[in-house]
């Protein structure tokens, strides 16, 4: 084996790849794409596309043209329409259910970090336990049982990211909580209410929001899996999993009907795990940052 | 040493007593009654109360609770009454497909993920090292299900050189086998790599800023084995609990990928009883599953001890 | 001296890169140690003494510039090509590092660690290395040494981790020892037992060894030859019995002046350094030591002092005041 350069770096910080620039220029396309993406969903409906439910049997699978810039799927749809509106139900499941998962497993964690003893073992141990079952098939069997709809799939995907937040909570509560100001609060009289809410909320809230971004990408991830397998999104619903889930049949003739969502839904992720990755880096409460 | 184990085994004892409770809860509580279910369309008041009797449905649920985890510990995990399978029957038909799919893919995303690792470690803060970090952080953000439909498109489509879906048991046809289980295990690999790769490189990269590493350098050691021996053992703790908890990661969590390679695998068994309401087989698969989650990350735990004797002696 | 220098280090300066600046950590540093003798290194932390023996065994920082010569038994090591610095590291030149705990790996036993090196240098079969490390435990001074080769470190005092790490340094029969603040980890009452251990070794061995320390009086009575370095350069060197009877820096002598004495008063104050060493990363013009100097005038602060020799031969100093005088009586080499 050729000799390898093993130098004992003694002055040198080693810090992680891709984390030397904080703000990059990465982390502003993120942003860029995050702002766009968003804005889009929003304001599909006035933007002047098409509507993302005319067929056009004589125009299927058409390829892109003026009339439709991203060309039609297998049953004459507008392709870019398509994406727009799917980007909106997408985003929707992507950013509710994990409210559901901050605001449960916040909570929890905060007072599990807080007030310590045995009800801080019944969470984390009644968090492990959960952790034991593969969330797909808890996810699956919600949708399965219950039904599948929009609702059921965003509270079951909410409440399988309760225990990542309960934990981040909680390690960050477990930090703060020894601190002076802390225990100052504590001296003066003030109520656990007021401790919690004031002195440890505020600390707290950004870790939450950094890994709350990391929920967003792993959500629509997620939900698309199963919207892919048709087991998630109830159609005539569609979202990019669906779609893409669609545009598999068509793999030979028309690849794009598949990977145009594909990509979409590949940069919106990068960009949420981007943002919330620097995000996590800058208020690591453990490195003693902010 | 036995103290270890001993005090790990006792944490076990709960945790898998409350998974299976939780199990039996939630199969419980869905809703859909089950003598309906099997009934069908020949239910009729009377037929479904004497089914619900005979299945001892309406006894309390703590009663059948115990009866029912009072006959798993007898090896009996119920019998599905679609397919008349005991689920044990029904497991070990599938068990050897998942398993084997876990294995391509957890020896492919190491294959991958440990020589980049440590290329990335030796080279620490290179262009060759930014651009793997940057690259493994891409491929964390790609879905498993893209990457089926990429490797697909690529491999099965275009370039015609492996099938898209199916499976032959490695008993039968040893090539056919492995020419299924390809692309699912490269799948499921591309979604393994990242992870071991960023863990492993910087556990890496601190360990060889350690003075014992200088010392080996300063001894006239050949680079090799400064790398392998004394720098990856310390390191591969790390290494070790990733593997343990992507492999039980993987047991349930594959069922993407066997959907859609069709592979008749432990995850499609648990979506086919999801979709023929065959709650027998659906509890007893996933307490097998969570349950098997809970062992391997115990004997994770045993592996820790082995490879750092500071642990064996309670020190570290 | 008759003999030819084992090692020769040849006007070696090592800068450094950081974010404040150039940091030149090593300043024109020339040493020589004949073969079977013993050199002392003494100054105060971040003088530049730890820098200078990683530019010795070539392990500097990747980032680290090293400038000038060394010669390692007619070799010079800067220019040597990696793979016979390897053959020659471990074999013909060792080391023992400061803090046993870190230096020796955690997780492989001791055995391995020991045997590992007889393998690659001597090539010796598994039986025969295990044999000649239960020697070298032995011979450091280690009970059992059998069942030491199956241990860990951290299953070990101090004392005997430093024992083995002096074991692994002395099992290929080395030229040159190279031992860095080899106690200053350790208790008190183990550092007299360690630097003993030391000294029979080489003796015995005929080897040339460089003791690297902050405590002058480690090297009293157990060098040939001192060197005490100060803010990256060699401020006074001198054959060590002359050192303490004469010595000419003001810093030496302040240095000596600071090793508390077993018959001081109770309470006596430590006659401490006041001030800081300069910070390397901005080089003072003129004298190096002169803010903390009481002899300090006009010339030290302008001008740097080069070495000179004094009356006896060897014995050199870089100073504008040299204190001339002979140390006061009572002070013991």
């Amino acid at each position: 084996m050729a000799t390898l350069e093993l130098g004992i770096d003694e002055g040198d910080v080693v810090r992680p790849a891709g984390r030397t620039r904080r703000l990059g220029p990465l982390f502003w396309a993120a942003v860029g794409w995050t702002v766009f993406i968003l804005a889009a969903a929003a304001l599909a409906s006035l933007l002047p596309l098409p509507s993302p439910t005319d067929m056009d049997m004589l125009e299927r699978r058409a390829p892109m043209s003026l009339e439709h810039w991203l060309g039609t799927d297998g049953l004459g749809r507008d392709e870019l329409a398509r994406l727009i509106y799917g980007a909106r139900i997408s985003l929707t499941v992507g950013l509710c259910a994990p409210v559901i998962g901050v605001a449960i497993g916040g909570a929890l964690g905060m007072l599990a970090g807080y007030f310590r003893g045995r009800f801080e073992s019944l969470v984390v141990g009644s968090m492990d336990v959960l952790l034991a079952f593969p969330p797909l098939i808890l996810a699956l069997a919600v949708t399965a049982f219950l039904g599948q709809s929009l609702l059921n799939l965003t509270c079951i995907l909410g409440v399988l990211g309760i225990p990542a937040f309960m934990r981040v909570a909680r390690a960050a509560t477990l930090t703060l909580a020894r601190r002076e100001f802390v225990i100052a609060a504590q001296a003066l009289g003030a109520t656990h209410a007021r401790i919690l809410l004031r002195e440890l909320l505020p600390n707290v809230f950004l870790p939450l929001l950094a890994f709350f971004l990391l929920g967003v990408a792993v959500t629509i991830v997620v939900e698309g899996a199963l919207s892919f397998l048709g087991l998630g999104v109830p159609p005539p619903i569609s979202s990019w999993g669906s779609m893409i889930g669609e545009g598999r049949e068509s793999l030979e003739i028309a690849p794009r009907l598949a990977f145009i969502p594909a990509i979409a839904m590949f940069l919106t992720v990068l960009s949420f795990n981007l943002i919330g990755d620097t995000l996590r880096a800058l208020t690591d409460p453990r490195q003693g940052a902010l | 040493m036995l103290g270890f184990v001993a005090r790990r085994l006792l944490y076990l004892l709960p945790v898998l007593v409350a998974v299976s409770l939780l199990t039996f809860l939630i199969a419980s509580l869905l809703p859909g009654d089950l003598a309906y279910v099997i009934l069908g369309d020949q239910a009729t008041p009377e037929k479904v109360a004497a089914l619900r009797h005979d299945m001892g449905l309406d006894q309390p649920i703590w009663w059948r609770y115990l009866s029912w985890l009072g006959h798993v510990l007898e090896g009996d995990f119920g019998r599905s009454f679609r397919t008349g399978q005991t689920v044990l029957q029904a497991v070990s038909e599938r068990l050897p497909v998942s398993l084997e799919l876990m294995f391509f893919a957890e020896f492919i995303g190491l294959a991958i993920g440990v020589p980049v690792a440590i290329a990335c470690a030796v080279r620490s803060g290179s262009a060759f090292d930014r651009f793997m970090t940057g690259s493994a952080f891409g491929m964390l953000s790609v879905p498993t299900f893209l990457s089926a439909i990429l490797l697909i498109y690529l491999f099965a489509v275009e370039l015609r050189w492996l099938p898209a879906t199916g499976y032959v048991p490695f008993g039968e046809d040893p090539v056919a086998n492995l020419r299924f289980i390809v692309l699912p295990a490269l799948t499921l690999a591309l979604a393994e790599w990242p992870g071991i790769m960023r863990v492993l490189r910087s556990d890496m990269i601190a360990t060889l800023q350690e003075d014992y590493i200088a010392l080996a350098k300063a001894k006239g050691l050949k680079a090799s084995r400064i790398l392998f021996v004394h720098a990856l053992k310390p390191s591969s703790l790390t290494l070790i609990t990733i593997t343990g908890i992507n492999i039980g990661r993987l047991i349930g969590g594959a069922l993407i990928v066997e959907t859609i390679f069709a592979l008749p695998g432990i995850g499609r068994l648990l979506v086919g009883a999801i979709y023929t309401r065959d709650l027998i087989i659906l509890q007893g698969v996933v307490l097998f599953v969570a349950g098997g989650f809970v062992v391997m990350n115990f004997v994770v735990d045993m592996l820790y001890a082995v490879l750092d004797p500071r642990i064996r002696h309670g020190h570290a | 001296m008759t003999e030819a220098a084992l090692l020769s280090v040849e006007d070696v300066s090592v800068d450094l890169p950081t974010p404040r600046g150039n940091l030149r950590a090593v300043d024109h540093v020339d040493l020589t140690v004949g073969a079977g003798r013993t050199l002392g290194i003494v100054g105060e932390s971040g003088c530049g003494k730890t820098m200078l023996s990683r530019a010795v065994l070539q392990l500097l920082p990747k980032k680290a510039k090293l400038s000038g010569r060394v010669m390692f038994d007619g070799q010079d090591l800067v220019r040597l090509d990696r793979e016979r610095l390897r053959k020659l590291r471990g074999r013909s030149l060792a080391v023992v590092f400061q803090d046993p705990m870190t230096s020796l790996n955690p997780v492989l036993t001791i055995g391995t660690q020991l045997i590992e090196t007889l393998q690659e240098h001597l090539e010796l079969d598994g039986a025969a290395a295990k044999r000649r490390s239960t020697e070298l435990l032995a011979a450091v001074g280690i009970p059992a040494p059998e069942q030491r080769l199956a241990q860990y470190p951290h299953q070990l005092s101090g004392g005997m981790r430093q024992r083995v790490a002096i074991a692994i340094a002395l099992s290929c029969e080395p030229k040159l020892l190279i031992a860095d603040e080899p106690t200053t980890a350790l208790d008190v009452t183990i550092q007299a037992q360690i630097l003993d251990l030391l000294a029979r070794e080489q003796r015995r061995r005929h080897m040339a060894m460089i003791i690297i320390t902050h405590d002058l009086g480690v090297v009293a009575g157990r060098t040939d030859e001192v060197a005490v370095m100060y803010a990256g350069r060699v401020v006074e060197r001198a054959p060590t019995p002359l050192l303490f009877k004469n010595m000419h820096m003001p810093y030496t002598q302040a240095l000596l002046a600071a090793i508390p004495r077993i018959d001081a008063a109770p309470h006596t104050p430590l006659p401490a350094i006041s001030g800081r060493p300069p910070d390397p990363t901005r080089p003072l013009q003129g004298c190096s030591f002169a803010p903390r100097c009481r002899f300090a005038a006009g010339l030290c602060h302008r001008e740097k002092p080069v070495l000179t020799a004094a009356e006896s031969p060897g014995h050199q100093f870089a100073c504008f005041h040299p204190i001339l005088a002979p140390a006061p009586a009572g002070v013991s080499a």
